[in-house]
């Protein structure tokens, strides 16, 4: 499928969506109601066909918090770029797709381990890296511990 | 008379007990905690505890500047050192658009696929090993220390030299280099029939692995297998030939694919990789053309602000380094996609129903390397 | 390592205590041969390091000839444990109850940058213990990164050294300076 119709595809699915222009893929900042409808029809539909989850990261933006998931479509060999953002940072949480692709799962787990984003539906959501007790969420760029950082 | 009272007594098969094999064992290859849950010796489930070797590269690399990281990416993944560096430097020049002169591009391709077979040797030292046949141990490790002499006479180290940097290598290859990798080529064709009598066709290996942790090729690319790993059930992931970089799209090697997704297929699938590996070089290694070993670069390297995806085929699967730059002489935020990560969470999957001894030999096939994972 | 080097004791002469009689002495150089010259490591490797301590035992650099010829899984049978690779927070409890599930006498061999000071992680990272002496006494360390087989050699060497002053009454203790 070529980029255009894919284009127009993700605004049929979510009229709201943001195309981010000069990326090196086509990338949507999409609202996060309606990120598990999207990312189901984008796998389900058998002309989009996205079933291959390469990469979900999360980052810590200063002002907003953000999710990023890079597709690929193992028939089609076409790629997508989806971002969710949320402002809240005491309680962010966004909808988990571990039950789309199952990658999910362990990717989650670490953006929720670094950053705190919770994420719902998830099926066995908690720290995978750091021990259960530790206190905050290092990715955060206001993370601060004298303790055990030894700054330059 | 007395009464014998009977209590119920638990019988055998309803007991279910769960083992902790912990970070610290002979065959985890690594720091990997794994609690087992058993039914007699049948894993009903497992779960993996990792974390155990987390040293927070990628805060680190936000203070880190780009040549800096290049000696952590070394460190991630060892066996893979150059593809993991080749990652980096890619990254820098796709995003300032730097050419490399040919000449660098010829060694670092040499160099990848020198990695390649010798992190399939150390592989199948482990595995052999793993298994029971201590014999493969001593023959893959006497192997492999001819490709580190050859490193250590061009870059200076045996092991974790990071010797490309952005713009091209640190310096030039020895003179010897060519002379020394085709004797290389030569020795290891007739050696790898040994590994072959050794274990592919030995009838104990085989009853061990075929038809044990078969996973299809949907579970494949829905968990993100990708590498030997995903090859051995059919899904067709190599870099090298979806989005070429460095030669590979100059020379010719067959991407290979086995379809049956057990413990057989993921072994066949490196075994058979490292002769593609040897048949690339031997392309390369007579045509190293004369010129630079480095293009000019600035002193201080600065990405324009934006969002950077590099991927490369390192020897367990694909590595994406995602970069978010805002035009500082460090990144913002660098996140780095391995493929051991994706790759355990498939364990539990294919385990369950199988007996202890074949979780050893799946772990093995998968070529888990731990701080891979927890990075 | 030069073979003068290697039989002379002067520097670690500070360890020794006024000299016990001719009988004792005698065992204990006896037991000290015994013991220097088979020292059966734990399987303990986290990471990059590992994988020269593993170069180390093959057949290149082959570290049998130095007495280490098995490695033993299970603490309560091994004499030495050399920490290669770099130690977490996470894990530091585990090496811990390791150290401590071992048997006198114990040694302990701190191989590679990371083990004796936290290596190239010891800036900006809050997950690493910077140096393994902060959790179990070392006594030999071994730098580089990874070290050379042949450097792990020499620190083997070196060990051996130490265990040979040891003495029946007492094992050889370390003085930390001041």
């Amino acid at each position: 499928m070529d980029l255009e119709k894919l284009k127009e595809r993700v605004l049929t699915l979510a009229p709201e969506a943001e195309l981010e222009e000069n990326k090196q893929f086509l990338t949507f900042i999409i609202p996060t109601g309606k990120l598990h409808y999207i990312a189901l029809k984008l796998k389900e539909d058998e002309d989009t066909a996205f079933d291959y989850l390469f990469c979900q990261s999360g980052t810590d933006m200063g002002k907003y918090l953000m999710v990023v998931y890079h597709l690929k479509s193992t028939t089609h060999d076409h790629s997508l770029v989806l971002k969710v953002k949320t402002e809240d940072r005491q309680n962010p949480s966004f909808d988990s797709v571990c039950d789309i692709w199952r990658t999910a799962e362990f990717h989650e787990r670490e953006i929720f381990d670094m950053l705190g984003i919770w994420f719902n539906n998830h099926t066995d959501l908690r720290r995978l890296f750091l021990d259960d007790n530790w206190v905050g969420f290092p990715l955060r760029k206001d993370y601060q511990d004298e303790v055990n950082i030894v700054e330059i | 008379m007395k009464e014998v009272i009977h209590t119920p007594v638990p019988s055998v098969e309803e007991e279910e007990y769960h083992i902790n094999m912990g970070p610290q064992h002979p065959s985890t290859h690594g720091v990997l905690r794994l609690v087992v849950s058993l039914q007699g010796e049948i894993v009903k489930s497992l779960k993996p505890h990792c974390g155990y070797i987390h040293r927070g590269m990628e805060k680190m690399c936000e203070k880190d500047t780009y040549p800096q990281i290049i000696h952590l990416t070394d460190r991630m993944d060892y066996l893979s050192a150059h593809i993991n560096n080749h990652a980096v430097c890619l990254l820098v020049e796709n995003a300032l658009q730097i050419e490399v002169p040919e000449r660098v591009k010829y060694v670092r391709t040499i160099m990848d696929e020198l990695c390649r077979i010798q992190s399939h040797q150390l592989w199948w030292s482990s595995f052999g090993m793993d298994l029971g046949g201590l014999t493969c141990f001593f023959y893959g490790l006497r192997d492999r220390e001819k490709i580190l002499d050859i490193w250590e006479e061009t870059t200076g180290a045996r092991f974790l030299q990071s010797y490309y940097t952005p713009g091209g290598l640190m310096w030039d290859i020895h003179p010897d280099f060519q002379k020394k990798t085709k004797e290389f080529l030569k020795y290891f064709r007739k050696k790898i029939r040994d590994y072959e009598k050794i274990l592919s066709g030995n009838v104990i290996f085989r009853e061990r692995s075929r038809n044990i942790g078969v996973l299809s090729k949907e579970d494949a690319i829905s968990f993100g297998v990708t590498g030997p790993s995903g090859r051995g059930s059919g899904f067709s992931c190599d870099i090298r030939k979806h989005n070429p970089y460095a030669l590979y799209d100059k020379v010719e090697f067959k991407e290979i694919l086995y379809h049956e997704g057990d413990t057989l297929a993921r072994y066949m699938v490196r075994m058979d990789e490292m002769y593609e590996s040897m048949h690339i070089i031997d392309q390369l290694i007579d045509n190293i053309p004369q010129g630079d070993y480095s293009a000019k670069m600035k002193a201080v390297i600065k990405l324009p602000a934006g969002e950077y995806y590099q991927r490369v085929e390192t020897a367990r699967g694909e590595l994406g380094l995602y970069c978010i730059s805002d035009g500082n002489k460090t990144p913002y935020r660098l996140k780095f996609r391995t493929p051991s990560f994706s790759n355990l969470s498939v364990l539990d999957h294919i385990t369950r129903g199988l007996k202890i001894a074949d979780l050893v030999a799946i772990g093995g096939s998968l070529d888990l390397v731990i701080p891979d994972i927890d990075r | 390592m030069k073979e003068e080097d290697f039989r002379d004791n002067k520097t670690l002469e500070s360890f020794k205590k006024t000299g016990e009689g001719i009988l004792l002495t005698t065992i204990d150089d006896v037991i000290d041969w015994g013991r220097s010259n088979s020292i059966w490591p734990l399987t303990f490797a986290t990471s990059c390091c590992g994988i020269e301590m593993m170069a180390t035992g093959a057949p290149r650099h082959d570290f049998a000839r130095f007495g280490i010829e098995v490695y033993r899984a299970s603490p309560r049978q091994a004499d030495v444990i050399v920490v290669a690779g770099t130690i977490v927070n996470k894990m530091a409890p585990v090496l811990k109850r390791l150290y401590d599930q071992m048997s006198e006498p114990k040694y302990v061999i701190a191989m590679g940058a990371c083990a004796v000071s936290g290596g190239p992680f010891y800036y900006n990272c809050y997950h690493v213990v910077r140096g393994v002496d902060h959790i179990i006494p070392v006594d030999v360390y071994v730098p580089g990164c990874p070290p050379r087989p042949e450097a792990l050699l020499y620190g083997v060497m070196q060990l051996q050294r130490k265990i040979k002053l040891a003495r029946i009454t007492e094992a050889v203790k370390i003085q930390k300076v001041k």
